[in-house]
C-alpha cells in the first residue's frame, strides 16, 4: 500500500493526500488543555486551493516560500558598559604586571596575615584540602616517571604576578575577594619568601613584584601536537 | 597517590567516594539486578528496593511537575563522588545509553563551588581592544540568532586516575568520567563579539567567570571567532546552577576548563594573561623539563563501556558498546579488538557526529568462554589514531598529567569477570 502511494505522482492526488493527511493531524492531536475534551479552537485550516500551489523544491501542495534566511551580523543589541563596572571587574594582572594595583605589602606583613590560610594550606605552606603552596624542589624531572612530584609557587609557577593576580581574586576560598591590595601584596611576598625566592626584607609592590625570578626549571613549549595523525 | 600535595591533584579529590560507590554498583544489563550504592554525597544510606506489585493489576502513581527516575536506577545515578567546592564528580557513563549526558548525571567540576546568580541582575561585560564595550543582560543575550549544537565538554584530567594509579576495579565512571555530551543552546561567541567590534590587533580573550573562584582563562581570538557557544540552555532545558547558570561558554573540542561557567566578562587582549589556570595547572609536564602550555585541544579517545567492570559475563552474545569522541573534529571510525589488539574491526556508529560530539559504536560479539581482551580505537577525520598504551608513554612519559588517551581495555576473565587493564602489555 505504501508503494502504491509512491508511486502516484500526480499533483491532483498528491493534494487529497496532504488534505487527508492534514485533517488526521487536527482529529488526532493529544491537545489536553486539562478540560480533558481535547476540543479546543481548531488552528486555521488552508484552504484546499492553495494547497494545490507549489513552488520549485517545496514540497507539492504547499505554498511558494521564501529561502532561509541568515540573520544580520550587527543587532544593535547591549548596552554601553558603564566604566564604573568595567574598573570593579577589570582585576587580571598580566604576566608583565602592568596592571598592578597602587599599595604594597612586606614578608613580615603577609606572615601576620597567613593564619587565615592555614585552616586549607597547612601551617607552613605543606596543602590539606587546598593546594600545598610551599616547595621549592624538586625542579626537574616532572615528566619522566609517576614520582608524585607536587607542583609549586617554588618550583613550577612561572609568573609572580600570576601570584597576586590569583590570591587578589579567588583566596581564601572562604572568602574570596576579602583581601586588599596591600594584604595581596604582603601575601605574595610571604608566599614567594617561603619558596626561597625572595628574602625576608622583600616588599612587594607594582615595580618589585613583576622583577622577581620564578624557580620553575621546566621550559613551557607551545602545543605541537596538531596535524601529526599520532600521539605527541 | 599519597597525601594530595599536587595541585593537579584536586581533580581527583571526589574519587575516592566515587570509588567507593562504584565498586558496591550492580549494572542493569549485567546478570544481577543492580544493588544499592553506598552513597557517596553525604545523604542519607539508599532505601532497600522495594517490591513492586504487578503494574497491570494496579492504579499508577498520578503525574508529578518533574519526573523522578525509577528507584531501581537512582542507586547508579547516585555515585558521581565529591561534594566538595573544589572538585570533581564523575559521570556514570557505563549507565547512560545513546549518547547525550543525562543532565542532572553530568560531571562537575568546581573550583570555588556552585555559584547561585540571579539571572535579573546578571550580566555579561565584553571590553578591551574593542570599538564599544558592551554589556549584556541575559535577555539581551537571548534575543541574539541561536544555534543548538551537540559537543562534548571532557575535563582535561580525564583518565588521570586510570593512568597514574590505575587499577582492575575502575569502572567507565571512574576512567573516563569527566566527559559529558549535550546539546547546547545559546549564541555565537562571534556574534556578540561582533556587537562589540574587536579591534584588529587583538589576537587573545581573556574569559572570566563570576562565582568565587572568579576562574579566568586565555582563549585564542581564533577560536572565539569560530565555533564557541554563549550557552544558556543544555539538553532543552536552562542551565543547572552547577554548569554554569545562567550563562557558560562552550569551545567545542577544546578542555572543559575553558569552558568557563556563570561567564561575566571577555576581555580582547593582545597576547595571553597567563592565569594560575594556564601556568601553575593545565601545563602538561612532558620528559626532558619541558611542559605542554595551551595544549586546549582534546586528543582523539574512545572507551567501551559495556562490557566493563563490575560486570561479570557468560557465554553467549554481549554487543560491544560505547563512545569515542574527538576534539579535531568528526570521528571517522572506531575499531574493536576482541583479541587484545592482534585484529580489529570497524564498529558501527549512532548519534549525530557533527564534530567535536561523542559519538556510540557498537560492535556485535559472542564470548566463547576463554579468556580475552577487549579495547576499542578512535580515527577522527583528521586521521589521528588513538594511541596504544605504549605509544602512549613513549610520547608523554609516565610523569604526564593531563591530556589521557591511550587505548582502554578490559580483560574478562575466564569466569567471566571484567576488569580494567591500563597497559596490555603486562596484563
Ligand atoms: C577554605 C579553604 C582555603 C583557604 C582558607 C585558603 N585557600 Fe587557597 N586554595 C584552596 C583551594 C581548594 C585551592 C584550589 C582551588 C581550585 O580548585 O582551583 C586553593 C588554591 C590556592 C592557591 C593556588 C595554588 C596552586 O599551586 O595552584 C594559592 C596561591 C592559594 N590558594 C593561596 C591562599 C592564601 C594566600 C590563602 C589565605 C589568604 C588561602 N589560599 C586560603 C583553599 C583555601
Amino acid at each position: 500500500m505504501s508503494r502504491a502511494r509512491i508511486t502516484i505522482s500526480h499533483g491532483g492526488i498528491a493534494a487529497v493526500w496532504v488534505a487527508l493527511i492534514l485533517s488526521l493531524a487536527l482529529i488526532g492531536g493529544c491537545g489536553g488543555d486539562g478540560q480533558g475534551d481535547g476540543r479546543g479552537a481548531s488552528p486555521p485550516q488552508r484552504p484546499p486551493s492553495e494547497a494545490t500551489a507549489g513552488a520549485a523544491g517545496a514540497p507539492a501542495g504547499l505554498p511558494p516560500v521564501g529561502a532561509v534566511v541568515a540573520p544580520p551580523t550587527q543587532l544593535g543589541l547591549g548596552s554601553p558598559a558603564d566604566p564604573a563596572l568595567i574598573a570593579a571587574w577589570d582585576i587580571d594582572v598580566g604576566p608583565e604586571g602592568k596592571e598592578l594595583p597602587p599599595g604594597q605589602g612586606a614578608v613580615a606583613e603577609g606572615q601576620g596575615l597567613y593564619p587565615q590560610c592555614i585552616a586549607c594550606h597547612g601551617p607552613n605552606g605543606e596543602g590539606g584540602i587546598g593546594p600545598q603552596l610551599v616547595g621549592p624542589t624538586p625542579k626537574t624531572g616532572f615528566g619522566d616517571d609517576f614520582k608524585d612530584h607536587p607542583r609549586t609557587i617554588g618550583n613550577w609557577w612561572a609568573y609572580p604576578t600570576t601570584l597576586f593576580d590569583y590570591i587578589r581574586r579567588a583566596m581564601p576560598q572562604h572568602a574570596p575577594g576579602s583581601l586588599t591590595d596591600a594584604q595581596t601584596y604582603a601575601l605574595t611576598a610571604y608566599l614567594l619568601h617561603k619558596n626561597g625566592l625572595v628574602d625576608a626584607a622583600f616588599v612587594a609592590d607594582a615595580q618589585s613584584l613583576p622583577k622577581v625570578k620564578m624557580g620553575n626549571q621546566v621550559q613551557f613549549v607551545p602545543d605541537d601536537r596538531e596535524g601529526h595523525g599520532r600521539v605527541r | 597517590m599519597s597525601a594530595p600535595v599536587h595541585p593537579s591533584r584536586r581533580d581527583l579529590f571526589g574519587l575516592a567516594a566515587g570509588l567507593v560507590g562504584g565498586l558496591t554498583l550492580g549494572v542493569a544489563s549485567a546478570t544481577s539486578p543492580p544493588a544499592p550504592a553506598a552513597s557517596t554525597g553525604g545523604g542519607p544510606p539508599p532505601e532497600p528496593l522495594p517490591k513492586l506489585p504487578e503494574a497491570t493489576r494496579v492504579i499508577g502513581q498520578a503525574s508529578t511537575p518533574t519526573s523522578p527516575r525509577s528507584v531501581f536506577e537512582e542507586a547508579a545515578a547516585q555515585t558521581a563522588g565529591s561534594g566538595k567546592v573544589s572538585g570533581t564528580t564523575f559521570a556514570p557513563l557505563q549507565h547512560f545509553s545513546g549518547t547525550l549526558t543525562p543532565t542532572d548525571l553530568q560531571f562537575q567540576r568546581h573550583h570555588g563551588g556552585i555559584a547561585q546568580v540571579d539571572p535579573r541582575s546578571y550580566q555579561l561585560l565584553i571590553h578591551g581592544l574593542v570599538d564599544k564595550p558592551l554589556r549584556f543582560t541575559i535577555d539581551d543575550l537571548r534575543r541574539f540568532p541561536s544555534v543548538s549544537r551537540v559537543h562534548f565538554i571532557e575535563c582535561a584530567g580525564n583518565g588521570r586516575k586510570a593512568y597514574r594509579a590505575p587499577a582492575p576495579e575502575l569502572t567507565p565512571q571512574l576512567i573516563d568520567g569527566q566527559l559529558n555530551n549535550v546539546e547546547f543552546t545559546g549564541v555565537e561567541l562571534k556574534r556578540v563579539l561582533a556587537e562589540a567590534g574587536v579591534k584588529a590587533e587583538a589576537d587573545w580573550l581573556l574569559v572570566e567567570g563570576g562565582d568565587a573562584s572568579v576562574m579566568t582563562r586565555s582563549l585564542p581570538m581564533k577560536k572565539g571567532l569560530d565555533d564557541c557557544i554563549l550557552a544558556w540552555a543544555s539538553n532543552g532545558e536552562a542551565l543547572r546552577p552547577a554548569h554554569g547558570y545562567p550563562l557558560r561558554l562552550v569551545v567545542p573540542g577544546y578542555e572543559a576548563n575553558l569552558c568557563v561557567k556563570w561567564i561575566r566578562r571577555i576581555e580582547a587582549k593582545i597576547g595571553p594573561s597567563m592565569t594560575r589556570d594556564e601556568t601553575a595547572d593545565y601545563t602538561d609536564p612532558l620528559p626532558g623539563d619541558k611542559a605542554r602550555q595551551f595544549s586546549f585541544v582534546m586528543d582523539a579517545k574512545s572507551i567501551i563501556l559495556s562490557p566493563s567492570h563490575p560486570m561479570t559475563l557468560r557465554p553467549g552474545f554481549w554487543p560491544i558498546s560505547g563512545l569515542a569522541w574527538s576534539g579535531r573534529g568528526k570521528v571517522a571510525r572506531v575499531d574493536v579488538s576482541t583479541d587484545g589488539g592482534k585484529t580489529w574491526a570497524e564498529a558501527s556508529l549512532q548519534g549525530a557526529n557533527t564534530g567535536m560530539t561523542a559519538v556510540r559504536f557498537e560492535h556485535p560479539w559472542t564470548w566463547d568462554g576463554a579468556p580475552t581482551l577487549l579495547m576499542s580505537r578512535c580515527v577522527d577525520e583528521t586521521g589521528y589514531v588513538q594511541p596504544t598504551y605504549a605509544e602512549f608513554v613513549a610520547a608523554r612519559g609516565l610523569g604526564t598529567d593531563y591530556h589521557f588517551n591511550p587505548i582502554r581495555s578490559w580483560r574478562v576473565a575466564a569466569d567471566g569477570a571484567v576488569r580494567f587493564v591500563a597497559n596490555p602489555e603486562v596484563a
